[in-house]
């Protein structure tokens, strides 16, 4: 066992010197694309770089991600129905009480990281993370989707973030432009609905992907 | 100002080796549990090194999903690893 590990010490050694000879060989001035989104930032809608690169110039790698993360849930929910691990804990005062008060806070913390998005760091995934930690948390608790909003109102808000990206990038398509190609004048209207759906996308995933089953399946396994 | 780029530069030393030695022991760590909170330890590492980087999108996005969410997602995963 143990020489196995010394044949892997030239290995590691190569690929430590591979890595910092490419670091230090990089060049002193990077000439990124900083200019070119700095020159079309006035027609994106936003004045967050990193958003109008997320959702106007690259918005296609932004709507996949999202798809991505819906076929990640559909994984999960293949494996079946899974026993619920936290169901029969009954949560006490501290996580009770804590949870009554972050769970507002946390929705409130999620518009406003939406809201800043457009011009300052935050956006859709970020809000959609801190919703999904909100819904974690009340799964912690014991709460549980009511069975009237497990079934269709649930896969409506798994996928109304994909549906609204989609309908607003084939919107340009019948006047002849491109796929999410935006009118410069309603770009950040527009840009605002997506990452607004989004975010509810986002968070009712991650927290669906934490209870690891679809709610909407009742054989214990 | 001399004072002040040295605090920055032993900070950014500290964050950068403590990132190293946290990813060693996530690894090395035969303990799950322990495994998956030296990987939230990690993610907060993470998160602060890209606020030195000057790049506070993914540092959000770090703190939030790499610490947060995956965190709470690997200690599901492994609850149900336990069960059975």
């Amino acid at each position: 066992m143990k020489w196995r590990h010394w044949l892997l010490l030239p290995l590691m050694l190569a690929l430590a010197a591979g890595l910092g000879y490419t670091v230090l060989s990089l060049p002193d001035q990077a000439h990124g694309l900083q200019g070119a989104v700095a020159d079309q930032l006035g027609k994106s809608g936003v004045s967050n770089p990193v958003t109008a690169v997320l959702l106007n110039f690259r918005g296609y790698d932004t709507l996949l991600e999202m798809v991505v993360l819906t076929l990640a849930l559909l994984g999960v929910w293949s494996l079946g129905a899974q026993p619920a691990v936290h169901a029969e804990s009954i949560p006490g005062p501290v996580l009770d009480m804590l949870t009554r008060l972050l769970v507002p806070i946390l929705i409130m913390v999620a518009a406003y990281l939406l809201w800043a998005g457009a011009h300052a760091p935050g956006g859709a995934f970020q809000a959609g993370a801190v919703l999904g930690a909100a819904g974690v948390l009340l799964l912690l608790t014991g709460w549980r989707l009511p069975p009237r909003g497990a079934g269709y109102p649930l896969r409506v808000a798994l996928v109304v973030g994909v549906v609204a990206f989609l309908a607003v990038a084939a919107l340009p398509l019948p006047g002849g432009r491109h796929l999410l190609e935006y009118n410069p004048t309603y770009a950040g209207v527009l840009i605002l609905i997506i990452e607004a759906f989004a975010t509810v996308s986002i968070g009712v995933t991650l927290a669906v992907l934490f209870f690891g089953a679809d709610p909407a399946d009742k054989e214990p396994r | 100002m001399e004072a002040m780029t040295w605090l920055s530069w032993s900070f950014d030393a500290f964050i950068g080796l403590g990132l190293l030695w946290l990813a060693w022991r996530v690894l090395a760590c035969s303990d799950l549990f322990k495994a998956i909170v030296l990987f939230i330890a990690f993610g907060l590492f993470m998160a602060l090194v890209w606020v030195r980087l000057a790049a506070p999108d993914i540092a959000l996005a770090e703190a939030a999903i790499g610490a947060g969410l995956t965190g709470a997602l690997l200690m599901a995963a492994l609850a149900r690893l336990r069960e059975d």
